[in-house]
């Protein structure tokens, strides 16, 4: 990781005024710390046969030298894929053509906030294409050029692509205040296709890509480990509560079958959200089982590909088919129900077995008519119905050394609209809840700065610099109310904000909303519980 | 600089019509065939393009959601910002079109470095962006419909009735309309942000000054001929009938005035179609707007949907993990024998 400024001297360092030169002529700055590393050979080989016609140009190549080895014709391949996609999306041709710089957007984006770069001012970001659409594709743009903001294809243009859409975290917070709704993520998601076409590509989006093909998940844990991390979750949850809970893993005819990030199951503190799901679906006896050929909730296919993105959601359906399940309950994970919700059923409605029904809960009877086309519900959802009909038995004091808040994740909010179901859970397992500052929290809420892709250690500069919000929001209510607890619905926001908040609001930690659950949870038959799912002990167990 | 070429290129606008219609006597080409041709390729472009927009699919729903989903019975739904059907999407719509809904959601980012104390990022209310597009919109449209009455013939009541309300201050004579003055005050401010907004003027381009000063233009020269020169209104009434209805006069006594407010109004028609000023008809396509959050509930096709691209298969999966799966007791399809 490289070494970074010290949060005082980040606030200091950012100033807002734009550079004397203008944008088309300030050159890329490619030093380490910048950009992402690209992807691994053997990766990208491994993915060029998986999934056809999305990715070009394999090869080993570093950001840092002056030749990007890219392939003679490569010039061609961007502008003809972007002219293809500018006729087959309506969303790329629209935006490209209606926006007016009226600037709403420009103090939205959090990179802008923490850097004051003016390329991550999202009417910019997209002007870095919108200007090789005037140049290539209109006739105004060719005779005029720079004066309308036109320009060229070129290899620099590419490494400006490069680094500048490797800078948005398709968070679409500027789409929200866009009075034409023009959304940077459609812009973003379209580039980076281009760039795949290519071989432009980073390692940290690419490698689960290809995992999560083979092995079912992002982290690659092959079957056989995936039972033994459940097992050892089982074990802590013995240890905490005194009993012994069954799970069951690619078993067939059983209701339900539930799919969660695999965050959630391989890193601290997303186990502990993983532990409260299996707490839960023993209290209420569900009938349900895990996967490990789908073991893998979230889909990094959406910041590589709409291609890509329906190979990996396609095992959702598929495997759910194959153990008869009746309908998919999904873990926290915010992109992935941003893929769910806006194009799971879209994509791959047709692999849907006969057997699948609109999601029912067997506990309350409550028909999720919402979901009737996808069969998938979000566990939010879920338990949010489950407490409305008292099936859980709470205990909240067990939490009554948590004072929290609740981080509403992008893609739950912008792509979706979930905002009092997860708030319901939360209040009925915690005493103490404050929000954060009403600009910052529900539709308006601020990116982790390490979404779509990027929540890697070597541009921790940038993605520091992009949490300032979230962590300046959240330095205020841990001031002004004593919060020590960050609650949210995002695997990626579990690995990111911890860094986030050590960095901005020191002192706060990060919880998924099931965790809590899992803590205020009575399991019948279970013994005195002396310590929380992190195995610290509950208020009153304290060791003097 | 991209402002100074823009407004080059008005004044250069202003003195061919000034030139054109007044020097050289060009009345018939400044009053008919420019007007004339301006308008055609106005209307063909502006359908033109609304059709280029519409024959492409849009692949995916991905709606904008500002509020709350539909989702179980007693959580309340947010309809206006988060719709799940077409009425609360239309009503979306046009809350959009007519109030400039996401724009008066904006705020502004004020970064406070207090020495010795904890540093704060703020979000505070700035509306004016709205209040003065608003303006700048309603005025221009006030102002159109106005303008009506010189090609109708009677007035209808409604554009009487229109023009009486914007003139009810009753100052000045002729009378005053409120809209005129609105309208300077809208362009105005839209101008001088993009002027001394640094963050603005960074953006900016031609592309976005020369429509500004064009119409700010079209409005001076209008008001100069109203209420300066104090054209006469009937002698134009009587052009402009002549254009619609194709008795094509040679008029006289006109003040050059009124050729060089066609001219700039010829020009802005001809542009419009190619230009930015299309979000007029591209709002109403934007899907992230126009769009129902309801792809959980129903079926939404994508035309361009590959059946070819499908997910690495179970039997795959199985194939190579067989071994380890089985010793560790995980279910299988085939266990290693049946496989062998």
């Amino acid at each position: 990781m490289a070494k970074i400024l010290k949060p005082d001297e980040m606030l200091r360092s950012i100033n807002y005024t734009p550079p004397a030169t203008g944008w088309m002529e300030t050159p890329n700055d490619l030093s380490p710390g910048r950009f992402a590393y690209p992807a691994k050979l053997d990766k990208m080989e491994y993915l060029i046969h998986e999934i056809p016609g999305q990715f070009g140009n394999p090869r080993t190549w570093n950001p840092t030298d002056d030749d990007w080895q890219l392939p003679s014709n490569w010039k061609e391949i961007v502008v003809n894929g972007f002219r293809e996609r500018l006729d087959k999306y309506r969303s790329l041709k629209v935006f490209m053509d209606i926006c007016v710089r009226c600037g709403a957007c420009a103090d939205k984006c959090h990179f802008f906030i923490g850097g004051g770069d003016p390329k991550n001012m999202p009417v910019l970001r997209a002007e870095l294409m919108r200007s090789i659409y005037r140049g290539e594709f209109t006739l105004a743009g060719k005779i005029l050029g720079k004066l309308t903001g036109a320009r060229v294809m070129e290899e620099d243009v590419l490494k400006e692509w490069f680094l500048y859409f490797y800078q948005c975290t398709e968070c679409r917070r500027c789409s929200l205040y866009c009075p034409y709704g023009i959304d940077t993520a459609e812009v973003t998601m379209m580039a980076r296709e281009l760039m795949h076409l290519v071989g432009i590509n980073i390692n940290w989006i690419m490698e689960p890509v290809a995992n999560c093909t083979r092995t079912g998940n992002h982290l690659g844990i092959q079957p056989h480990a995936f039972k033994d991390i459940v097992e050892f979750m089982v074990d802590d949850i013995e240890t905490i509560t005194g009993k012994h809970i069954n799970v069951p893993l690619n078993e067939k005819g059983h209701e339900v079958i539930f799919i969660t990030p695999s965050g959630d199951v391989f890193a601290d503190p997303g186990i502990y959200t993983f532990m409260g799901y299996l707490m839960l679906f023993d209290a209420i006896g569900l009938d349900y089982t895990l996967s490990t050929y789908a073991s893998e909730g979230g889909n990094f296919g959406l910041f590589t590909s709409a291609d890509t993105m329906k190979a990996l959601n396609g095992k959702m359906y598929a495997e759910a088919n194959r153990l008869g399940a009746k309908w998919i309950l999904g873990g926290e994970c915010g992109h992935m129900w941003r893929v769910i919700n806006q194009y799971m059923d879209t994509m791959n409605g047709s692999l849907q077995g006969p057997q699948m029904q609109t999601p029912v809960s067997p506990i309350t009877g409550t028909v999720f008519s919402n979901a009737k086309q996808t069969k998938m519900v979000h566990i939010a959802e879920f338990t949010a119905d489950l407490i409305k009909h008292g099936k859980l038995n709470l205990d909240p004091s067990r939490n009554s050394d948590i004072i929290a808040t609740f981080h509403d994740s992008c893609n739950p909010a912008r792509a979706m609209g979930m905002f009092e179901e997860p708030r319901y859970v939360l209040k009925n397992v915690v005493d103490n809840f404050h929000e954060m500052p009403i600009g910052t929290i529900r539709e308006q809420t601020f990116c982790c700065a390490g979404g779509s892709g990027l929540n890697t250690d070597e541009i921790m500069d940038i993605r520091m610099r992009g949490g300032l919000p979230r962590g300046n929001a959240l330095s205020y209510v841990q001031q002004k109310h004593g919060v020590n607890t960050m609650t949210c619905v995002c695997a990626i926001d579990r690995a990111t904000l911890i860094p986030l908040a050590d960095y901005w609001a020191p002192g706060v930690k990060i919880t998924g909303l099931h965790e809590l659950v899992g803590n205020a949870l009575i399991l019948d038959g279970e013994g005195e519980r002396t310590m929380n799912l992190r195995q610290e002990p509950l208020p009153g167990f304290e060791e003097e | 600089m991209n402002a100074i070429y823009s407004l080059l290129l008005v004044l250069a606008l202003v003195v061919i019509a000034t030139l054109g219609a007044g020097a050289a006597k060009m009345q018939t080409i400044f009053a008919y065939c420019v007007p004339g041709t301006a308008f055609i390729i106005f209307v063909v472009g502006f359908v033109c393009k609304i059709i280029s927009w519409a024959k492409r699919p849009v692949p995916f729903r991905i709606p904008t959601t500002g509020g709350q989903q539909q989702s179980l019975d007693w959580i309340v739904q947010n309809k206006w910002d988060n719709p799940s059907t077409g009425p609360q999407t239309a009503m979306r719509m046009l809350l959009e079109v007519l109030a400039f809904r996401s724009l008066f959601r904006n705020t502004k980012v004020v970064l406070k470095h207090d020495e010795g104390k904890n540093p704060v990022v703020a979000y505070v209310s700035n509306k004016w962006l709205w209040l003065f597009a608003l303006l700048f919109h309603y005025s221009f449209l006030i102002i159109v419909v106005r303008h009506m009455r010189l090609f109708l013939q009677p007035v209808p009541q409604v554009i009487n009735a229109l023009e009486f309300m914007d003139g009810i201050l009753q100052i000045y004579a002729p009378v005053l309309y409120q809209t005129d003055m609105l309208i300077l005050a809208g362009a105005g401010f839209l101008l001088a942000r993009r002027l001394f907004d640094a963050k603005l003027r960074y953006i900016s381009l031609v592309n976005d000054y020369f429509p500004l000063i064009l119409i700010l233009a079209i409005a001076l020269s209008g008001m100069y001929m109203r209420y300066i020169a104090k054209v006469d209104v009937m002698a134009i009434k009587e052009v402009v009938m002549g254009l619609t209805t194709f008795h094509f006069k040679a008029p006289a006594g006109i003040d050059v005035s009124f050729y060089v407010h066609l001219f700039l109004v010829s020009t802005l028609l001809v542009y419009f179609p190619f230009s930015k000023l299309m979000h007029l008809g591209g709002v109403f396509l934007s899907p992230t707007r126009n769009m129902p959050n309801d792809t959980r509930m129903l079926h939404y096709e994508n035309p361009w949907n590959n059946p070819a691209i499908k997910p690495h298969s179970y039997e795959a999966y199985e194939d190579e993990f067989r071994e380890p799966m089985f010793e560790a007791g995980l279910p299988l399809e085939k266990n290693p024998e049946e496989a062998a």
